[in-house]
């Protein structure tokens, strides 16, 4: 009955099966297969990453909850935690971007009030292939709308995120998403199903066949049985997801529930199994009380099903009438499915007969971890060695040129304005929102307190392709770097690893050498990893993605109103830039851009020289010495400073900078110095007579920093050592910037 | 005054009224739970914006039935002032409080970004503490906020001088490239012909504060306020009715 064939479908190996029939003492039947099959799915188990994870720094007096919840949180005073998560839903955006991102939404937030958290704020990370390549319009327009039409919708704002085109994602998009609440400390509820004999409820949509593994429903028994067979992605109600957020958190007020988990991946099975083992306890529920949506379903797909919109909650002996008259008020059903029980063991009964009996630590903690052989990509060596001397004779440029070079770089995707997406997105729902998207990390206020919190993701994949180490150490960097340049310290971090197939040595190193680069840089930054997601497999037809680890990292601003955003504010501020520029061009968008090259290596990276630079931007925002800030990352300073003059009604800015000596050929010293793309640096402006006081705190701190201008006029003024080399105005410019985007859509609607 | 926030299911700006009135203005605010029929003593009622019971349907087709709905109409119809924000101005549309309907935005995209907004008329509890052409600039958030009415309808809602508030350029020149979605007359803002009922797409709840980048929204508070110490607030409650009522001023 369960031969090779069906182990293949389940995705199950030969050994794994057997170690099955060890742990149980008998063969499986086919719903216990299932079950084992989603529980130790490389998705659910982790086993493939968990050995590389447990050694990212996770401690810290900040953490309030650390890996291994629904969420991580963080300490951010006055009793408060922000609770927060990355999570990614790149194979469901593929195949239905639009229920795919959507459903990714809903998901991360309910990780989120499942904690007892209100969720305020969310981001998204978003990669495609190129924006004219066929087919990335339709997936972008997709997702874009996918993510508004749930977050819109629930009310949550989606106040920033950043989105990159690379070939490499062209069959492989990326979907990551952000979402953070805020608790009270002492209210934190986790996922756990503990003393015998508490009520486990059901409560939200109903169970259909949506979401069980196409593969699995193939196999031969279920064919008779599944009059229809869904695709594997599922659809969205963020209605219905509304009024379990507010029927949950009116909940958890009363102090009702012992636990309460959302039914996510592997649905009703992971849920009752994690919350069972995380209790030290057994689960016992009957399937033929699961509200369903459809007739006939077995026990099989009911365990299976990923519906959306679907919470488990551990309910306190004689506190069940109270838990249920919130849920009605709110027209929610909550349905009591089982019990609580002391042997450890998940047991499944239809209609009062057993139907599955496994021991919940075989399902979890004993779940099989590989130690997969890692090796050395052989591409690697080829793409890091860069030669600039080969590109002079190739392209050679004339001061003159720089001009069009600039705006090619303004209008590529990558850098290119994003007010087309985020338009689309609620990102001032909860009056909240105190530092827009586009304008630099996202800031919420938190109301009824003085403080604020800011949050970025951030990831270069490009980076992480020519070197996965250092790749991601920038990646935490920049995130962190980001919310820095708001005024916000630094708190913690959350990641989500977007790899390919780790069953191959190359990718699995890539996979090993991310992993310790964003561990070497949240330790030197103090930002420990509270939780996160990784999404192996990301591959199509054998080509993988560029290694793409997304950091979130979430900061605090004791004072709400010292946020600082990346727009210059007056005429007449100086411009002051903070550390140093070396000219470094491997890995940028310039080469990327210009000479149609990805190679070198990424810029390097001093993790005290970065960590000093944020300890004085964020000295810098609450002494309220600077007016504006902005990170100095694609594209480099001359980027970096043009956009520092968009959205502000076109203010113009002159600057200076020394010649950098990276090549023989003087005109590529002018690249390097202008859209190198050197860490670590942030452009900030300064009312002159706080100037003296700016290069004094920076001095103290250690930090390199250099007036190079000043704001006013109406065009951007660029000059390399004594040479000008770049003089447009702002208007001009910035329609390039502004436009990139939008008119790619016109020209379709056209 | 007492501020009554009327909370559907799905909708999502009640706490953001509630916090502009209350902890902005300084007022008291009561939620009414849409199942209820009791306004609880309020001097105003607002419909705040969000996707009442999900809008799969229609924006505002099925808030129209809650019970609710009934008290309001009876508040309104006493000349009680009655404020719908966004998904709230939708559902006074479709209880036909308001004359008009929705459409979806031109461009078919839901649309969060500041507008520029004309006021037309300062006859209303809404509009009072403004001058006639002055230009708001205040955000708005929708996918369908694409008015329309009839040729026939149109006419008389101009004739009437029921158009509050108008989409402009930054001037207060009325321009299709500033009419975020479409709407007929580029109108934003409208009043029924007692004038004690508006309905607005954009949310003047979102700029009451300087920390959130604008304060124009304030104008629409500060009218509400000042009309409730004024001698029509006073004909709406007569001095027994206000005593017998939960909240006095």
């Amino acid at each position: 009955m369960i031969d090779s064939q069906v182990l293949e479908r389940h995705g199950l190996k030969r050994d794994e099966y057997d170690r099955i029939v060890q742990f149980l003492g008998r063969e499986p039947n086919l719903t216990e297969l299932g079950i084992f099959s989603v529980m130790w799915s490389e998705h659910c188990s982790y086993k493939s990453s968990r050995v590389h994870l447990k050694t990212l720094p996770t401690q810290g007096p900040q953490v309030l909850q650390g890996p291994g919840e629904n969420a991580g949180a963080v300490d951010i005073g006055e009793g408060l935690a922000a609770v927060f998560k990355i999570e990614s839903h790149n194979h469901p955006s593929f195949i239905e971007p639009y229920q795919g991102a959507a459903t990714g939404v809903g998901g991360i937030i309910r990780d989120i009030f499942t904690m007892g958290a209100r969720p305020i704020a969310l981001l998204n990370s978003l990669r495609f292939g190129a924006l004219d390549a066929p087919g990335t319009t339709r997936l972008l327009e997709g997702v874009v709308s996918g993510i508004a039409g749930y977050g819109n919708s629930i009310g949550i704002p989606t106040v920033g995120g950043e989105i990159a085109f690379e070939p490499s994602y062209a069959g492989n998009p990326l979907v990551n998403v952000f979402c953070l609440g805020i608790a009270k400390a002492s209210d934190i509820i986790k996922g756990v199903a503990s003393g015998a004999g508490n009520s486990v409820y059901y409560v939200g949509a109903k169970t259909g066949r949506d979401g069980i593994h196409g593969a699995t429903m193939a196999s031969a028994e279920f064919d008779e049985k599944s009059a229809e067979k869904r695709p594997a992605v599922q659809v969205g109600d963020p209605f219905m997801e509304k009024l379990l957020l507010e029927a949950c958190l009116e909940v958890m007020q009363i102090d009702a529930l012992v636990g309460i988990q959302d039914m996510g991946a592997a649905g009703l099975t992971c849920s009752t199994t994690e919350m069972g083992s995380r209790g030290g306890a057994g689960v016992e529920i009957d399937v033929a009380l699961v509200p369903q949506r459809e007739t006939g379903m077995t026990p099989y797909e009911i365990m299976l099903s990923e519906s959306q919109e679907r919470m488990l909650l551990v309910v306190k002996r004689g506190r069940e009438a109270d838990v249920e008259k919130i849920f009605d008020k709110w027209d929610l059903h909550a349905v009591h499915i089982g019990e609580v029980t002391t042997d450890g063991m998940l047991r499944v009964k239809e209609h009062g007969s057993v139907v599955a009996e496994i021991p919940n630590r075989a399902l979890t903690d004993e779940a099989p971890v590989y130690r997969r052989p890692m090796a050395e990509p052989e591409y690697l060596r080829e793409v890091q060695q860069l030669d600039l001397h080969q590109l002079e004779g190739a392209r050679a440029f004339q001061a003159s040129d720089q001009r069009d070079v600039v705006l090619a770089l303004l209008g590529s995707p990558t850098i290119a304005s994003k007010k087309w997406i985020y338009r689309q997105y609620d990102h001032m729902v909860r009056t909240n929102t105190i530092n827009l998207p586009g304008h630099g990390a996202g800031v919420v206020r938190i109301k009824g307190s003085d403080r604020a919190l800011a949050m970025s993701v951030d990831g270069n994949g490009r980076y992480c392709h020519l070197d996965p180490y250092r790749g991601a150490m920038l990646a935490v960097a920049e995130a962190a770097r980001n919310v820095a340049c708001s005024g916000a310290r630094p708190l913690a971090a959350t990641n989500c690893l977007n790899f390919g197939n780790p069953e191959r040595p190359p990718i699995m190193w890539q996979f090993a050498k991310a992993v310790e680069g964003i561990g070497a840089a949240c330790r030197a930054l103090d930002v420990p990893i509270t939780g996160g997601n990784v999404s192996l497999y990301n591959e199509t037809d054998g080509k993988a993605i560029y290694p793409t680890p997304i950091i979130g990292v979430v900061g605090l601003l004791e004072l709400a109103d010292r946020v600082v955003s990346r727009r210059f504010r007056e005429a007449g501020d100086t411009i002051v830039l903070l550390g140093t520029g070396r000219g470094e061009l491997g890995g940028s968008e310039y080469l990327k851009v210009v000479h149609d090259l990805v190679g070198g290596m990424p810029p390097a990276l001093d993790l005290e020289a970065e960590r000093a630079l944020q300890t004085l931007l964020v000295t810098l925002a609450n002494e309220r010495l600077i007016r504006s800030s902005h990170d100095c990352s694609d594209g480099g300073l001359a980027v970096a400073v043009a956009e520092c003059c968009f959205d502000t009604g076109g203010m113009g800015a002159e600057f200076a900078i020394d010649g950098v000596d990276v090549a023989r050929d003087t005109r590529l010293n002018v690249a390097a110095a202008l859209y190198g793309e050197s860490a670590s640096r942030a452009v900030v402006s300064v009312v002159p007579d706080r100037v003296t006081a700016v290069l004094q705190r920076a001095a103290a701190a250690n930090v390199p920093a250099q007036v190079i201008g000043q704001t006013g006029g109406t065009r951007l003024r660029v000059a390399v050592g004594g040479t000008s080399v770049i003089d447009l105005t702002v208007d001009e410019a910035e329609r390039v910037w502004s436009s990139a985007i939008d008119r790619h859509f016109a020209k379709r609607v056209a | 005054m007492t501020f009554g926030i009327v909370v559907f299911p799905g909708s999502n700006c009640d706490e953001d009224a509630f916090h502009a009135a209350k902890e902005v203005f300084g007022q008291d605010a009561e939620y009414l739970w849409h199942k209820d029929t009791d306004l609880k003593g309020s001097d105003v009622v607002i419909l705040p914006g969000g996707f009442a019971h999900g809008d799969y349907l229609r924006t505002g087709a099925m808030a129209r039935f809650s019970p609710i709905m009934g008290a309001v109409r009876a508040f309104a119809e006493r000349g009680g002032p009655v404020l719908g924000i966004c998904n709230g101005f939708q559902i006074l549309l479709e209880s036909g409080l308001l004359p008009g309907a929705m459409l979806r935005n031109k461009g078919l995209q839901y649309r969060c970004e500041h507008v520029y907004l004309r006021v037309e008329r300062t006859d209303t509890p809404f509009t009072s503490a403004t001058t006639a052409g002055t230009v708001l600039r205040i955000p708005i958030g929708h996918g369908e906020g694409n008015y329309f009415a009839p040729a026939d309808m149109l006419q008389t809602i101009e004739t009437n001088r029921q158009v509050v508030l108008r989409y402009t350029d930054p001037q207060g020149r009325i321009d299709d490239d500033w009419n975020p979605n479409g709407s007929v007359n580029a109108i934003a803002g409208l009043c029924n012909e007692a004038r004690n009922v508006v309905g607005m797409m954009p949310h003047p709840e979102r700029a009451c504060e300087p920390l959130l980048g604008g304060v124009d929204g304030r104008a629409i508070f500060e009218s509400i306020v000042a009309w409730g110490g004024s001698a029509e607030s006073l004909a709406l409650h007569p001095v027994g009715a206000r005593a017998e009522g939960a909240r006095a001023f």
